[in-house]
């Protein structure tokens, strides 16, 4: 089917991603900048047509429970919100990474910490992709850089979030959130109607009872657990790594970012380019899994690293791992909800790197 | 072709509905869009902004620093954004509220004064869409005819019968905008 053509912001294109995507539920509480998936969801009103269930809980700590709950149940649900939200729900996705649940979680990312700003940021880096809950758990991070990208990625984390009994985060920004774009819809999916073998859907005689929870009392069962989670993230580790390249093949110098930086970092790329600079941008599209791999290869051939963020510096610890100190790896970001601008970067990696 | 805009004024004056029936007029033309608007406090009668990127290329970034045109409508929005204009760039602005006039000489200015028109036309409203006209005027990216289709596909049927009035607005702006100065 042809897939239809729209004028969207990214929050929009969340909401209406889910609906398609056959989604069973919407959990979630009002804050800047995503409120706008919780309205579109309301108007659109989808339990009339799809039989989605939308519902504004009384907190963000209710809303994550929701899902922890319609999860366990083997249903598509989602949650969203922007930072402060996502820490309040940050106990809900240690307890439903720890049971080994499906859901999908979507940050908006505002500057922090604490109330911060309503303005958009990187710096929940950390807490997405180094377990922002307590316990040895990851979360597959995916990391979209367009409109059409939050969309897609609606699917695809339901997708890999099935496959793997373990919650998605996308993690966007304020930027991506309220600015619009074209975007291509998928055509409507129908709701699931069979169910995992693990969830409970009501007992019957012919299987034993299907029992949901993180706790294990027992230390030796508990070890195995962790061991079957750690494989788990290691198997993740190794397929699902996705990243895109923007003029690596020559490049002298790499510039690495993710989301609205990665889309500033491309036209870094282009004036840099025209000032006679071999730069190039690798993308990360997965944070967890990061392209750590791919990194390292490319290290090989540069002579430097600039990892760009719209933070003090965090990703950029994983760009210093992956490439384990082949060559200079610096961070450039700027903070409290201020996006950098294209000619910024190429200015300061010219600072850093061949002015110095 | 790409054309960086950015459009400043106070918060209500239809800013960012302008720039988003501007960008729906480009998707009628199968170009490239992105629509990055000022949020939060800004809005609150503060000024209001918006930057919005036509291309027949894909666009990279949706943040920019410098801009092609400038569409400015109140005195906060030319003290903050006449510096960001790129040299031969184009600068519109409705003279109404405005003491201090641009200042610089090496870029070229038009004057759409959609306040009064709109007045004149019995509805203030439509002042966004005078201006708008103006702009498509001087810098004929999107035509008049996709306007009209984005507005259908952007308003509530309800409002359809609006758009004749919106029509008329844009011819105006077209009729009205002057230029005041040529980039040296």
């Amino acid at each position: 089917m042809e897939k239809e053509l729209r004028l969207m912001k990214g929050n929009e294109a969340v909401a209406e991603a889910a609906i398609r995507a056959g989604a069973d539920g919407y959990f979630g509480y009002p804050i800047t900048p995503q409120s706008e998936i919780l309205e579109y969801l309301m108007e659109a009103n989808p339990e009339e047509t799809t039989g989605m269930i939308v519902l504004q809980a009384e907190s963000e700590v209710a809303a994550i429970n929701m899902v922890y709950g319609g999860a366990g149940c083997g249903k598509k649900v989602l949650t969203s919100s922007s930072s402060p939200g996502i820490s309040l729900k940050q106990e809900g996705i240690s307890y439903i990474a720890g049971a080994e649940l499906p859901c999908l979680i979507v940050n908006v990312v505002r500057g922090g910490p604490g109330l911060g700003t309503i303005q958009p940021a990187q710096s929940d880096y950390f807490q997405s992709v180094k377990g922002g809950g307590h316990g040895d758990y990851k979360m597959i991070v995916l990391a979209p850089a367009s409109v059409q990208e939050m969309a897609d990625f609606v699917d695809l984390g339901f997708e890999l979030a099935f496959k793997y009994r373990t919650p998605v985060m996308m993690l966007s920004d304020g930027a991506i959130g309220q600015m619009m774009e074209k975007v291509y819809l998928s055509p409507q999916k129908k709701r699931m109607t069979t169910f995992p073998d693990w969830a409970t859907t009501g007992k019957k005689a012919t299987r034993p009872r299907n029992i949901i929870t993180s706790l294990d009392l027992e230390s030796n069962g508990q070890e195995i657990f962790i061991q079957k989670l750690q494989d788990k993230y290691n198997l993740i580790k190794e397929q699902e790594v996705r990243y895109q390249e923007f003029q690596t093949e020559d490049a002298e110098y790499l510039l690495v970012a993710y989301g609205t930086s990665a889309r500033v970092c491309q036209k870094s790329v282009q004036i840099a380019r025209a000032q006679g600079l071999r730069v190039g941008l690798l993308r990360p599209i997965t944070l967890f899994p990061f392209p750590s791999k791919r990194i390292n290869e490319l290290a090989d051939h540069l002579k430097g690293i600039l990892s760009v963020e719209m933070s003090a510096g965090q990703m950029v610890e994983d760009v210093l791992l992956s490439v384990n100190g082949k060559v200079p790896v610096r961070h450039y970001g700027r903070n409290g909800g201020i996006i950098t601008t294209p000619e910024e970067v190429v200015e300061n990696l010219k600072s850093i790197f061949i002015e110095a | 072709m790409t054309e960086e805009i950015i459009i400043a004024g106070f918060g209500g004056q239809g800013v960012l509905s302008m720039g988003k029936i501007m960008a729906y007029s480009a998707v009628m033309q199968d170009m490239e869009v992105s629509w990055m608007p000022s949020y939060g406090p800004e809005m609150r009668g503060g000024t209001a902004n918006v930057t919005v990127i036509l291309s027949d290329e894909s666009i990279s970034s949706p943040i920019v620093r410098h801009f092609d045109t400038a569409i400015i409508l109140n005195q906060q929005s030319l003290d903050k954004f006449e510096s960001s204009i790129k040299p031969g760039g184009v600068l519109i602005y409705d003279t109404n509220g405005i003491t201090r006039h641009p200042e610089r000489k090496d870029i070229t200015v038009y004057r759409v004064n959609a306040t009064d028109a709109a007045v004149k036309m019995n509805n203030v409203k439509i002042f966004n869409m005078i201006v708008l006209g103006g702009f498509i005027k001087v810098k004929p990216i999107i035509k008049l005819e996709n306007v009209i289709r984005g507005l259908k596909k952007s308003l509530p049927e309800r409002n359809h019968s609006l758009i004749p009035l919106n029509e008329k607005a844009l011819i105006r702006g077209e009729e009205i905008i002057t230029e005041v100065q040529r980039a040296e």
